[in-house]
């Protein structure tokens, strides 16, 4: 009997019920990430300190930063660092999906290291990253000299702190885009390869009108990723700079750090997250729009 | 696909350029942390140690308390881990089974949220519930990162499954409880592992919430290394060696486990913090 109720009613009715498990993980939610954003948001409107009374403010807070040439530096710093630690892993992490999706001797074991930079602790690394930047005992100005080219000024100058931390930022998330887009690659059908090679169609042709339109879908998905991931960056510009020399290496997230636990102005700080946030979201939704759009076409 | 002599030649060249930056980042790593101070700062540099010491790793050890800071990251990152397996699985499940999109887009807005934006009001909830100065905040904030991971992933995987035989037991009168626990549960060991593994290694790598959250004894390995940066400038090997000592149990991990590493990162795009 009952039997035959639950094959009637079938696997959808029990959806609901399904619901229990998910309570836990639901209140650890609503206690780490709920909780802080309502909060966050509530003390966005408060002339926030740690000590001392927090009067209410409206949108103070909101309307400073429109003014605060530190902040408006830090968001175009973070936008540029942006485009360039989202492009240029884009284009390497592509080259290194085709490569690694072909079989070759040492496969397994290639793709293993170059994934490594991604898995180790970003401080880690970031603390061999400036050993090697110094401009006087460092390896990297050795190598440079070696081989005939001037010495580099890396982090220790204005000039060339964006561009060098672009590179340590492409060396530690590049394997994330080519484990994406190889996975892209492994789901490609080997039919449209197959005429290509009968018409004597060359590597790079079969490149560029098979793989790359097909995979395009996955590469967009590693850009989103890349660029989410690139505007958060903390780690390795905290510890290798600091966001100097002075500021000008000082993104929003760094800038936001400082505000919020070196001032302790947590109102200030927690407006700045907001429009950060809300920052992230619109690039992101911007994005997966315009795939959509694609798709359509 | 048959490939020419120089189309071989050139994807061998192309790997070699791809991965000698990773190699040889690591070895100059490893390199710095066997030498002597005399050797690391000589110029031209010196590549291989020779003799090789291990000074700088003692040195770690002796200098600061380094041990305690390794007991510390092992317990905040085994909690947070087995925490977020705990509540995640089940979570991963129920929602797979409810088809609850809009839940699981929840899931992705933690990913997107900078790991900054939580730490302001979780301080203040801290300070006033007086738990700075313990590892108890610490273990909570690492949810934060742990369980998204694994809810992620473990939604993936019970999609990923086919659901007769939970139904067959559902019909011979199993709890949906029982189901999951006897049915569901070890079928989805191969993706449990997956989840383990990502979960502890990337908690294990945070530094943002130590920074703002540890105190003097409750400091969690990487927060622990920046502090050696900051009151040993100069010196160079036991700076590297205090590195290698942070990252040796992710590396070797990521090396051991390269396989389940690869699934869980093709399928989530996961990255913590």
């Amino acid at each position: 009997m009952s039997a035959t109720v639950a094959m009637a009613s079938g696997p959808r009715a029990y959806g609901r019920r399904y619901w229990v498990f998910a309570v836990p993980a639901a209140l650890v939610v609503l206690l780490v990430i709920l909780f802080p954003w309502i909060f966050t948001i509530f003390m966005s409107v408060h002339d926030w300190k740690v000590s001392g009374d927090t009067p209410y403010v409206g949108f103070a807070n909101y309307a400073k930063m429109l003014h605060d040439q530190r902040f408006i530096g830090a968001v175009w710093r973070t936008l540029i660092f942006t485009a360039a630690s989202v492009i240029a892993p884009l284009v390497l992490g592509v080259w290194a999906a085709v490569c690694f999706s072909s079989n070759f001797r040492g496969r397994g074991l290639a793709r293993t290291l170059f994934v490594l930079p991604m898995m180790a602790t970003p401080v880690a690394i970031s603390l061999v990253w400036t050993m090697m930047f110094h401009p006087q005992l460092g390896v990297l100005n050795y190598l440079l000299t070696s081989i005939g080219l001037p010495p580099s000024t890396w982090v220790y100058d204005g000039s060339t702190v964006i561009p060098t931390l672009v590179m340590v930022e492409t060396w530690q998330w590049t394997p994330l885009v080519m484990l994406i887009v190889l996975g892209g690659i492994a789901s490609l059908p080997t039919d449209p390869y197959e005429a290509a090679v009968l018409d004597g169609a060359s590597a790079w042709q079969m490149f560029r009108h098979i793989t790359l339109p097909l995979v395009m879908p996955f590469i967009m998905v590693a850009a989103v990723i890349r660029i989410i991931d690139a505007l958060k960056t903390f780690d390795t510009i905290y510890v290798i700079t600091l966001g100097g020399p002075g500021s000008a290496s000082e993104t929003v997230n760094i800038l936001l750090y400082q505000t919020a636990f070196a001032y302790y102005d947590l109102g200030y700080g927690s407006a700045m997250v907001v429009v950060f946030f809300i920052l992230i979201l619109l690039i992101s939704m911007l994005l997966l729009r315009l795939r959509q759009r694609e798709d359509l076409r | 696909m048959k490939r020419t002599p120089l189309g071989q030649i050139g994807l061998y060249f192309s790997v070699i350029v791809l991965v000698s930056p990773a190699v040889l980042f690591f070895l100059w790593m490893l390199s710095l942390s066997l030498k002597n101070e005399l050797d690391n700062t000589a110029w031209p540099p010196v590549f291989i140690p020779n003799p090789p010491t291990f000074d700088n790793f003692i040195d770690v050890f002796a200098k600061n308390d380094f041990l305690t800071y390794t007991i510390n990251s092992v317990i905040v990152s085994f909690s947070a881990t087995g925490l977020a397996i705990l509540f995640g699985v089940p979570a991963g499940y129920g929602i797979a089974k409810a088809k609850a999109t809009k839940a699981a887009a929840l899931i992705l807005i933690a990913r997107v949220t900078p790991g900054l934006s939580y730490l302001i009001p979780l301080f203040l909830l801290f300070q006033w519930l007086g738990l700075i100065g313990t590892l108890v905040p610490l273990v909570i904030t690492h949810l934060v990162i742990t369980v998204p991971i694994v809810v992620w992933i473990m939604i993936g995987f019970f999609e990923g499954l086919p659901g007769e035989l939970e139904e067959a037991a559902l019909v011979d009168g199993a709890t949906i409880w029982q189901a999951f626990l006897y049915v569901a549960m070890p079928l989805a060991r191969p993706g449990i592992t997956v989840a383990t593994i990502l979960a502890f290694i990337f908690s294990w790598n945070n530094f943002i919430f130590g920074v703002v959250l540890a105190g003097r004894a409750t400091r969690t390995l990487p927060v622990a290394v920046y502090n050696v940066l900051t009151f040993e400038q100069i010196s160079w090997g036991p700076l590297a060696a205090a590195a290698l000592i942070v990252t040796a149990p992710v590396l070797l991990l990521t090396l051991l486990m390269q396989k389940e590493i690869v699934a869980g990162l093709t399928a989530g795009g996961v990255k913590g913090g």
